[in-house]
């Protein structure tokens, strides 16, 4: 009986863990590919915090979760919009501005909140998709195939990204830019055009991510600083991953099985502090930094400089 | 002519930021009346309840002691080129030393307990300041992330030791479980300098670490090397600095001054330590360190003013019922227009120095002037980049 317990538990963490994994995936590849044109995007927490909030007020009035993630969509490019202007045509020091971004998104989410809300209401998010045969495999299909139609999508993004990144023009125009803007900008390319788009995009992608924490849930709801840190550790999976698609899946399920875990140990009282788990992902993600910097791989050559033309910097 | 132009460029370092404040202002009057509130109302309430009266002065300059503290902080980081976020978790932790120290050795006198505690709170700061450091100048990972997760790592531990070790007897024995610890003897206290008011000597402590912070960055040989590593890293290796050691040190400094910051909160305000006694204060005071030109004397005036801004919006909730988070969207403009505009004033002085250039060509003495012209444009090449923040 005990063995059939711990069977379930370890099925129904881990079915956790690939749901957790799904703003990991969407904030990471779209900070990877914002990157990879050369801009830090560390706004990331802030515009996950506006997605949450817009999505699930836009899903609570209109009762259509759909107009929820639309109206996430379009917060996010609005964020970005703002991230690109700051960053490319301000050329505003990247470290700094994205914390400018990231109080701007806790405060416009939170102000809102308290507007419009005020206290936690919640909806019912979009259903599980169970994938007709897939979801009946053992274990896996109870893991990868009964998830809801977001985490999907993120699982499909990754090869996506890596087709975009590596096999189109567009990719290589993103990576000509974030290695060598000057030799880009030689060959005709808008430099700053491309920063513009890869920022915008990443941006609407870390606002799904947002969305995903409020109407991705089975039980919808929005609290302040819902996104506790999330976007940070998003930025932190780029250099981890070595501005790669293929290490962001990695470690966005590293992550999210040590999230999992630890929600675990917080249910089930093993007789410590509940503190204690919950600073495991902070942790662990600055032991990964520490070691993941072995190797010498370095990112975009680019990465934080601001391109002035016939300036070398 | 010399002369005028250093007018001029003092004129941007100051008119340039402040420009940027009134024009996140602008943005934040839009915001205001989204939220349904008359803009004009609403920050004239909120300037006449932190500036105008008695109490909200008094409460100005008790939230401007630690911005200032922090904020001198993020002066040596980030002119070291440090992007300490982590002063809030680095606050946490000074609270955390500062406060058991003074419950440790409560026996002693006020003029041994304090500076011991103190020096408890700074050190506390310092040890936090000192992991990301470490980390950064040996093994190359952004210090950005490691003190935002670190942020994270101390809250927990905050509400861990409020919860067990550190709880008030009190609060145990009569089973309310609120989580602060015991109050701290008088002799720990810091004197409170006007009655009837929380205003206290910490104030003077952080000024004069103000004028401290200014001579160890422009006037001692250490300083010097800090804000060389932080302008051009290259430049640093090639001329002999150890960068490594200097990395590390602006982090154990802004550290320990936010490590001070959080200990002064708890002996000058608080008088125990409490759930939540950052308060926020490790992001605001970066936001006051950069509106001062990251100048530990700009930071000063620059405190003052974020300080009644946070109470101002603490009061605006009551006086036209707008959330408490609406200081936070003011601070995210400002932060986004301060960081912006440094840009701009960059251009404003190249520009107008490329006009003086034109006009004496025009006068035809381009012989004469033409190596001085080359000189003057060179030199505000250096100027400029003298105003340049670090680069992450």
């Amino acid at each position: 009986m005990s063995e059939f317990f711990q069977a379930t538990m370890i099925v129904g963490m881990l079915t956790a863990g690939v749901r957790l994994a799904t703003p990991f995936l969407f904030a990471g590849l779209g900070e990877m590919l914002s990157q990879r044109s050369g801009v830090l995007n560390l706004g990331v927490e802030g515009i996950m915090l506006v997605g949450a909030f817009v999505s699930f007020y836009a899903a609570y009035q209109s009762g259509n979760l759909y107009v929820g993630i639309l109206a996430a969509m379009g917060a996010g490019a609005m964020m970005g919009l703002l991230t690109a202007f700051v960053s490319v045509t301000m050329k505003a020091v990247q470290g700094i501005s994205g914390i400018g971004i990231h109080i701007l998104g806790l405060g416009i989410s939170g102000l809102f909140f308290r507007l419009t809300m005020g206290s936690i209401v919640t909806i019912r998010g979009f259903p599980r998709l169970r994938i007709p045969l897939l979801s009946r495999i053992p274990l896996l299909g109870q893991v990868l195939f009964s998830q809801n139609w977001m985490v999907y999508a993120a699982l499909l993004l990754v090869p996506i990204s890596w087709v975009v990144i590596y096999k189109t023009t567009f990719g290589l125009k993103v990576r000509a830019v974030g290695e060598n803007p000057h030799a880009a900008d030689s060959l005709g390319i808008s430099v700053n055009g491309v920063r513009y788009v890869c920022v915008i995009i990443g941006s609407i992608m870390a606002a799904l991510a947002g969305s995903f924490l409020t109407i991705g849930q089975h039980e919808a709801a929005f609290v302040n600083n819902i996104a506790a840190g999330r976007g940070f550790i998003a930025v932190a999976l780029v250099y981890f991953a070595k501005w790669r698609p293929v290490g962001i899946l990695g470690g966005a399920f590293l992550f999210s099985m040590i999230d999992a875990f630890q929600l675990r140990i917080q249910i089930i009282d093993i007789g410590i502090p509940y503190e204690i788990p919950v600073m495991l992902p902070y942790i662990v993600t600055i032991l990964v930094l520490a070691l993941s910097t072995r190797g010498r791989v370095m990112g975009p050559t680019a990465l934080t400089k601001p391109f002035i033309r016939g300036v070398h910097t | 002519m010399q002369t005028h132009k250093r007018q001029y460029q003092v004129f941007l370092n100051w008119g340039v930021p402040v420009a940027a404040v009134l024009l996140a202002l602008v943005v934040g009057a839009g915001f205001l009346s989204a939220a349904g509130a008359n803009p004009w109302v609403a920050y004239r309430s909120m300037f006449y309840e932190a500036l105008g009266t008695r109490y909200g002065l008094t409460e100005t300059l008790v939230k401007a002691t630690p911005l200032l503290l922090v904020g001198l902080g993020i002066c040596i980081a980030f002119r070291t080129g440090m992007i300490n976020i982590g002063a809030e978790g680095q606050m946490i932790v000074g609270a955390i030393s500062g406060t058991t120290c003074a419950l440790l050795f409560s026996g002693l006198p006020a003029i041994l307990l304090i500076p011991l505690t103190f020096l408890a709170g700074f050190l506390g700061g310092a040890v936090y300041g000192f992991i990301p450091g470490i980390l950064k100048s040996h093994l190359n990972v952004n210090e950005i992330l490691t003190t935002v997760m670190l942020n994270n790592v101390a809250l927990q531990l905050q509400y861990l030791l409020l919860r067990g070790p550190m709880m008030d007897p009190q609060e145990l024995a009569y089973g309310t479980g609120y989580p602060q610890s015991a109050p701290l003897v008088a002799a720990a206290r810091l004197t409170r300098l006007i009655p009837r008011a929380r205003v206290h000597s910490g104030l003077y402590v952080a000024v004069i670490l103000a004028a401290v912070v200014f001579v160890l960055l422009w006037k001692t040989t250490v300083g010097y090397r800090m804000r060389t590593v932080g302008k051009n890293y290259e430049a640093a290796v090639y001329g002999g600095i150890r960068v490594k050691r200097y990395l590390v040190l602006s982090m154990v400094l802004a550290g320990g001054m936010a490590g001070l910051a959080g200990t002064i909160e708890v002996v000058g305000v608080h008088y125990r330590l409490l759930d939540g006694v950052s308060a926020g204060y490790g992001f605001s005071g970066i936001v006051a360190a950069l509106f001062g030109q990251l100048h530990p004397l700009g930071t000063i005036p620059a405190s003052f003013f974020f300080g009644a801004l946070l109470f101002g919006a603490e009061r605006l909730q009551r006086s036209v019922g707008v959330p408490a988070a609406m200081v936070y969207v003011i601070q995210g403009l400002v932060v986004v227009s301060v960081v912006s505009s440094d840009y701009l004033s960059r251009k404003f002085l190249q520009a107008r120095v490329d006009t003086e250039a034109k006009r004496r060509r025009q006068e035809g003495d381009a012989e004469a002037d033409g190596s001085s012209v080359a000189a003057e444009r060179n030199q505000v090449g250096q100027n400029g980049a003298e105003e340049e923040r670090p680069s992450s």
